[in-house]
């Protein structure tokens, strides 16, 4: 019998054009490159410089999400787009497409969303795919047993050009979650405490393989999440190995294949799973069965602590480097270590990103904020990750109940996860955030982040203050 | 693009460790369609005060390292987004290399791709280099690509790693596309073995 392999080597041997040698890396195929108006212009215009065609517009999925207003329709049903430099990367990126025969998904139109919520939403992400963007996110689609990572631009104009990256052969990092979750205690609160345990440079070099009795049990959104922050633990990718939950999600949707032809892919990626005795270069584990909620205090996400725990002290912490690392984040925060988050007050509550704006973590906000009010002063901006989730949210009536608590409803798009659009969090104010970066100016300048998970988000929003979900669950 | 084989430069410390790239290059500058401006953005939030001046206190800013063309930084540099447009930034702003005891994976592949050399030492050599640069902030350093060393101030050289094919690319000025397109036959030949999982342009069923 041949060497057991990992999810992951049978991902990338089976995408091998031409493998690494002593002297260059191995060619590796991409089954599917989406790409959005940030980090796309320039590689266009390097194509149209020398000259080249997109070679596979077939394989190319673009989108709008980053620059976007996610401001309500006006009367005529349109999104209205007043930054002008958001307009001009807007205009390119609809010439861009129009030049080269590749699909978009335009603003306000049925299918536009968040780059990272559309491919899966629309079947396009599938078992044993390669897949990039030039997003870090891109990890979130390595929830399907899928490569997934993000790549920069002179890499988007490669993938362009001749539908192939260089790469050479990461690591493999096996990541163990047993155990059962808690009420109250999320996905997003598992990710987050790994990040917490091992650090935001502990995957440098590694591609993760999440698996454990806590991941067979999480819904396709809940696996994204955790995939989706494969990069704040310094992870290029995450992967998932696929089983029935994955074959279910991707049934009937728009691309995924139908029929006799599904069965058969299914047959196929019932291979992928790791095999039994595969060896991984580096190892992790966490038990989900003893967390809390985690929320974050500092200014990159492995700044986090369970939700009921007091904030560091520099004495807490193992060298010099960590401890000059929390001055300057508490400094940055107007925090101090020691003191407890739980209690304190917040300006504003973000629920949305890549991270959790799909129609599960929607739902689980709404049932918090049903029959409730967001309190006083505190702004709730809920922003759903693709039009398609808004449709599905606003017929299950989740949009009234938004509404109705005082938190705002907004389009479809990025939004305030990344202070590029015009949804900030203003200088010095408080945000409470289901994203997943929480870098200094990083929801706007002097922006302050605590990310969590949309129920501790929701809980947040009722009390105005960092609210513990588990003491507010029915 | 051009070669880069040796040259020496003054060397600026931003003794940080996990240096994102939100601080490299803050996302309302991603705003451009090509790569121009964006040294002006550099650092951005820590470079300049509230009211828009530089801030004195901003290693960059300081008059001794005017002219530096060696960033030091603490480990994980580049952690965050794919934006090119953070090594764009630094080299716009006149950075050729980054000296640091790691860097992000995305962020290295980045750097590398345009020639913005990113040199990994190990932690002890990096509080060598930060204690040189405290003592005389006119300190530079030599680099050798071909031969993969870096000559610290008193003369000490060390090593560093590159793989030998982005070393082959910066050194000669040969951009990493035009190899990829060399095995135009070997990838036509993979397309015809391999089945389509996808495609965008026709969906299997209406969506
Ligand atoms: S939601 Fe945030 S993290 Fe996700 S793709 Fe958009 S900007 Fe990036």
């Amino acid at each position: 019998m041949s060497q057991p392999k990992t999810l992951f080597d049978k991902v990338w041997d089976a995408h091998l054009v031409r493998p690494e040698t002593a002297d260059t890396p191995a060619v590796l195929y991409i089954d599917l490159h989406l790409i959005h108006e940030v980090t796309s212009p320039q590689a266009f215009t390097e194509l149209r410089q020398r000259g080249l065609r997109v070679r596979r517009p077939d394989r190319t999925l673009a989108t709008m999400d980053h620059s976007t207003p996610t401001t309500p329709r006006n009367a005529l049903g349109i999104i209205p787009v007043i930054d002008p430099q958001a307009i001009a990367q807007l205009d390119q990126l609809r010439a861009n497409c129009a030049e080269f025969g590749i699909p978009l998904y335009e603003l306000g139109s049925a299918n536009q969303g968040i780059v990272h919520v559309i491919g899966p939403e629309q079947g396009l992400t599938q078992p044993g795919m390669t897949i990039v963007c030039g997003d870090s996110h891109t990890s979130t689609h390595g929830a399907f047993g899928a490569l997934a990572f993000g790549i920069g631009t002179s890499e988007v104009g490669h993938v362009l050009a001749t539908q192939c990256l260089l790469q050479y052969r990461p690591q493999t990092c096996a990541v163990r979650v047993d155990g059962r979750l808690q009420p109250g205690v999320t996905a997003k609160d598992i990710i987050l405490a790994i990040i917490a345990r091992y650090g935001v440079g502990g995957g440098t070099g590694h591609v993760f393989e999440y698996m454990g009795e806590a991941i067979r049990a999480l819904s396709m959104e809940e696996r994204m999440t955790i995939c989706n922050m494969s990069i704040e633990g310094g992870a290029r990718a995450g992967m998932v190995a696929p089983d029935d939950t994955t074959f279910a999600y991707v049934a009937g949707r728009p691309y995924a294949p139908q029929g006799a032809a599904f069965e058969t892919a299914v047959a196929r990626w019932r291979q992928l799973p790791s095999d039994e005795g595969a060896v991984f270069d580096k190892a992790m584990d966490l038990d989900a069965s003893t967390l809390a909620p985690m929320i974050t205090y500092g200014t990159n996400p492995g700044m986090g602590i369970p939700i009921d725990a007091p904030i560091p002290t520099p004495e807490q912490l193992p060298d010099a480097a960590s401890r000059q690392a929390l001055d300057k984040a508490m400094a940055y925060m107007g925090l101090e270590p020691g003191k407890p988050l739980l209690g304190h007050k917040v300006d504003m509550v973000f629920i949305g990103s890549c991270t959790n704006s799909r129609i599960s973590d929607l739902r689980q906000v709404a049932a918090f904020l049903k029959g409730r009010k967001v309190a006083e002063g505190v702004r709730v901006m809920v922003v759903p990750g693709s039009q398609q989730v808004k449709r599905q949210a606003e017929a299950e009536g989740l949009d009234a109940i938004f509404l109705a608590a005082g938190a705002e409803w907004r389009e479809a798009g990025c939004s305030a996860c990344l202070g590029m659009n015009d949804d900030k969090v203003p200088p010095g104010k408080y945000a409470v955030s289901t994203s997943n970066r929480n870098f200094e100016g990083r929801q706007g300048p002097g922006a302050r982040t605590m990310l969590a998970s949309p129920l501790t988000a929701a809980a947040t929003a009722i009390t105005g203050v960092v609210t513990d979900p588990r003491t507010m669950l029915s | 693009m051009e070669p880069i084989t040796t040259f020496s430069g003054k060397a600026v410390a931003v003794a940080i460790n996990d240096i994102d790239t939100d601080q490299i290059i803050p996302a309302r500058w991603l705003k451009v369609t090509d790569k121009s401006g964006l040294a002006d953005g550099l650092f951005e939030a820590w470079r300049y005060l509230a009211d828009g001046t530089p801030n004195p206190d901003f290693p960059l800013n300081r008059p001794a390292a005017a002219g530096a063309s060696v960033l030091v930084a603490g480990r994980n540099f580049g952690c965050g987004s794919s934006r090119e447009h953070a090594p764009w930034a630094l080299q716009g702003y006149g950075f050729k290399a980054v000296i640091a005891p790691s860097f992000a994976d995305i962020f290295r592949g980045n750097s590398l791709k345009i020639g913005l050399l990113p040199i990994v030492i190990d932690e002890e050599t990096y509080h060598e280099l930060l204690s040189h640069i405290a003592e005389d902030p006119e300190t530079t350093v030599s680099v050798d690509l071909p031969n993969q060393r870096l000559v610290l101030p008193g003369g000490r050289a060390v090593s560093f790693p590159i793989d030998s094919f982005a070393r082959h690319c910066l050194v000669h000025g040969v951009d990493q596309l035009g190899f990829i397109q060399q095995q135009d036959e070997a990838i036509a030949a993979y397309e015809a073995a391999t089945p389509d999982p996808v495609n965008t342009l026709r969906p299997a069923v209406a969506g």
